[in-house]
């Protein structure tokens, strides 16, 4: 990794690197020494929301994995997933907190299903639209067709929805289900890891042990020669961005679950946290984009939850996006990643 | 694995005295092609930038449709920002989406230098219409705009250092990064370790106008100070008919320099213009500090004319907007990018509310449109990109990369 040679000699960035490291260590450990049970509680505020950063960064790393494109709209459908659901609850389902256990599990289920449906045909009727046509065009532009894409996203969901959040009773109640010692392990919390992680476990099978998964990784490697070897590379990029809008609508519902409400415009946001997450990991590595993803929940959680010598909410998103810019220069491999030729 | 395809589309120098003006009649053309050479180069700008320079004076008279003269100036700034954003985009290829950092560097700096900010100081050098009592630093604007480009170009090499060697999606992202941080920064600028540098989300207010001074004033009747002046608008709108042009011109002849020629060379195939020797982070460097010029000079004026600069102006969308403009008119052509600059900031300022009114007689249904106008822009960046990815006004060159599909496979770290 020779990206600042010339300017600064390597010793000195990796030394500068450990250094970095060592005083987040201190800063880490100095504020569990402070109080630790409060330390646990940011920690599974930071876990949970990472699990649904890791829902979203597996999307873009999914389709970075295979066409190389940063799918900016990427966050809008996971934020028009989340209001579809919010529709879906208010006035389809019209659950309340005063429906029982089963009706709400079966209501949150259906509205699962439907939020996922509708973003993966969502952001595979974008690709057909916007990137196809573009595949062959230099690079940049279906990256800028992109960003467009989000843009025009956000204002459907601003003339479909409204300026205002759209909120939902708390169906998932935020009690506290079981405690250890003064560490509360509460009821919302919970359900997101446990619907995030079948939802994984699912993915990494399908990517892993299906012949699906194995054209999409063989697509991912090189389309011509998979094309050659019989994959329909067209249907398998259309596959995975079925998969990766299927993803987006699910964390869609688990953010509205979490935090009960969602506007048009939040998806944006989110979206850029994911994609730092995915870098942060390793673009294109799917294991990488969850612990990067739970890295950034941590970090953010952290930073608004502990209180020695913390910069606070204010500059979350600076520490965030200092971090993806320190990532990219540094190690634009990630933490998982591994350099190859094509330099992914 | 992909092979550039050359046999597509025409060769490479097929159309010396490419027939443009096909829709005019033959006679027309013919008379047009006798003139001068001179002529036929310069009388059609020149009567542009004439209709432009007395515009104030007939706008009045104008239908409805037309923009005011306040609108002009903020629609003139907006261009020159975009065809700042064309030496970095269009020019060198590189994507940048934080060119709203070096706006608001441009626009703070003014802020710092022209106003009560730092009331612990009293400096003052060639400022008008300000009492010279006045606590904080008072600079003349006309100084202003020079030293905020200065220091929106040192911004820009300090973020293109270590950035411009990563590939063109990462860099993208890095500049949306810096953009995303700086806002934030300035929001949270007013208490650095207790010292209010940026006065955090109420912004600085006021900043002192550009003007000619007393003594001028007195002598010719110009203006001494323009938010004072009695026709205000006209005047910034003169000045900043002045500053696109010097930005236009400045933009062809970097285009036709050996600087020029080399960013073009980069983008259209980074390895190949490595290995005839140009060097690549020297020159991407020089397109980033000189696009950033332009945008810190747009951001001081523009920030002179609001006499603010306010941290809500300063966002992701803004950064878009401008490189839609670019879009719009055609990478890396300035002309177009003038013409795409001012339609779209004409949309923005204008345009957008009088359609929307138009309709909504027409629908019998009020629709307030210009609440979905990042809608209507992303929609422009899409249907642009698939449908005339060169732009109204297409650059001759550009027109053949795509046609021929330019070999720019990812290369991560060329420079090495």
């Amino acid at each position: 990794m020779d990206t600042l040679r010339g300017l600064v000699p390597r010793s000195i960035v990796s030394a500068l690197g450990v250094v970095f490291v060592g005083l987040l260590l201190v800063w880490v450990i100095g504020n569990f020494a402070q109080s630790p049970s409060e330390f646990f509680n940011v920690f599974l505020i930071g876990l949970t929301n990472g699990a649904v950063y890791g829902l979203i960064a597996l999307g873009y790393t999914l389709v970075y994995g295979i066409l190389q494109l940063i799918n900016f709209a990427h966050g809008d459908v996971f934020s028009l997933g989340g209001l579809v659901a919010s529709t879906m609850i208010l006035s389809f389902l019209d659950l309340s907190t005063a429906d029982s256990a089963i009706v709400i599990g079966l209501g949150v289920a259906a509205t699962l299903a439907v939020a996922m449906v509708f973003s993966s045909v969502l952001n595979a009727a974008i690709e057909l639209v916007a990137y196809r046509r573009l595949r062959n065009a230099p690079r940049l532009a279906p990256l800028i067709t992109a960003v467009g894409m989000s843009f025009f996203l956000q204002n459907v969901g601003l003339i479909g929805w409204g300026v205002e959040y759209q909120s939902v009773p708390r169906l998932v109640s935020n009690s506290v289900a079981f405690s250890l010692g003064s560490v509360e392990f509460r009821w919302n919390k919970l359900a997101v890891l446990l619907i995030t992680v079948p939802v994984l476990v699912g993915l990494i099978y399908l990517v892993q042990a299906t012949r699906q998964g194995k054209a999409m990784r063989a697509t991912s490697q090189d389309p011509e020669a998979a094309a050659m070897m019989g994959v329909n590379v067209n249907r398998t990029i259309s596959f995975t961005f079925v998969l990766a809008g299927g993803l987006a609508g699910a964390a869609g519902v688990l953010y509205l679950l979490n935090f009960t409400t969602i506007r048009y415009d939040q998806g944006f946001q989110l979206g850029l946290i994911a994609f730092t997450a995915a870098v942060l990991g390793g673009i294109g590595n799917l294991s990488g984009a969850l612990v990067g993803a739970i890295t950034i929940g941590l970090i953010e959680a952290f930073n608004e939850g502990l209180t020695w010598y913390t910069p606070g909410s204010d500059w979350t998103r600076s520490i965030v996006f200092g971090l993806l810019i320190a990532i990219l220069v540094f190690r634009p491999e990630g933490l998982l990643g591994e350099r190859t030729p094509e330099g992914q | 694995m992909k092979l550039p395809t050359r046999m597509k589309g025409s060769g490479p120098d097929a159309h010396p005295g490419e027939d443009t003006g096909g829709w005019l009649p033959a006679e027309v053309r013919q008379a047009w092609g006798r003139l001068p050479e001179p002529v036929q180069r310069f009388a059609l700008p020149l009567l542009l930038v004439v209709l432009a320079f007395f515009y104030p004076k007939y706008a009045e008279s104008l239908p409805g449709a037309f923009p005011a003269v306040g609108t002009l100036v903020i629609m003139l700034t907006f261009t020159m920002m975009a065809v700042g954003l064309n030496i970095v985009v269009g020019y060198a290829g590189l994507l940048d989406l934080g060119y709203v950092a070096f706006y608001a560097a441009g626009a703070y700096t003014a802020a710092w230098f022209a106003s009560l900010q730092f009331e612990q100081v009293s400096f003052h050098f060639g400022s008008v219409g300000i009492s010279r009592e006045a606590v904080g630093i008072h600079i003349s604007v006309w100084l202003i705009l020079l030293i905020a480009g200065a220091f929106t170009a040192l911004a820009g090499i300090l973020i293109g250092l270590p950035t411009l060697r990563l590939r063109g999606d990462y860099l993208a992202i890095v500049t949306l990064g810096f953009g995303e941080i700086i806002p934030q920064f300035v929001r949270n600028g007013d208490n650095i370790f207790g010292f209010d540098l940026t006065h955090g989300t109420f912004g600085i207010s006021p900043i002192d106008s550009p003007g000619f001074g007393k003594t001028l004033e007195d002598a010719i009747g110009v203006p001494a100070s323009f938010q004072q002046s009695f026709d205000r608008a006209q005047w910034f709108y003169w000045a900043a008919l002045a500053l696109l042009l010097v930005t236009v011109f400045c933009s062809v002849r970097l285009r036709d320099s050996r600087l020029g020629r080399a960013w073009i060379a980069i983008r259209e195939d980074e390895t190949a213009a490595a290995a005839m020797g140009i060097p690549l982070m020297r020159t991407k460097t020089w397109a980033y500090a000189i696009g950033a010029f332009f945008g810190g000079i747009a951001g001081a004026y523009y920030a002179t004319f609001k006499s603010g600069a306010f941290p809500s102006d300063f966002y992701f969308n803004f950064s878009v907007f401008l490189l839609c403009m670019v879009i719009l008119g055609g990478i890396g052509s300035v002309w177009g990018v003038v013409v795409g600059g001012l339609l779209l900031a004409y949309l923005d300022q204008e345009g957008l509310a009088k359609l929307g009114n138009a309709f909504s007689d027409v629908i019998g249904k009020q629709i307030d449109v210009p609440k979905y106008n990042f809608g209507v822009y992303g929609l422009i960046i899409v249907l642009m990109m698939l449908f005339r990815p060169t732009g109204l006004i297409p650059e001759r060159r550009r027109k053949k990369e795509l046609a021929e599909g330019v070999h720019d496979e990812s290369l991560y770290d060329a420079g090495r």
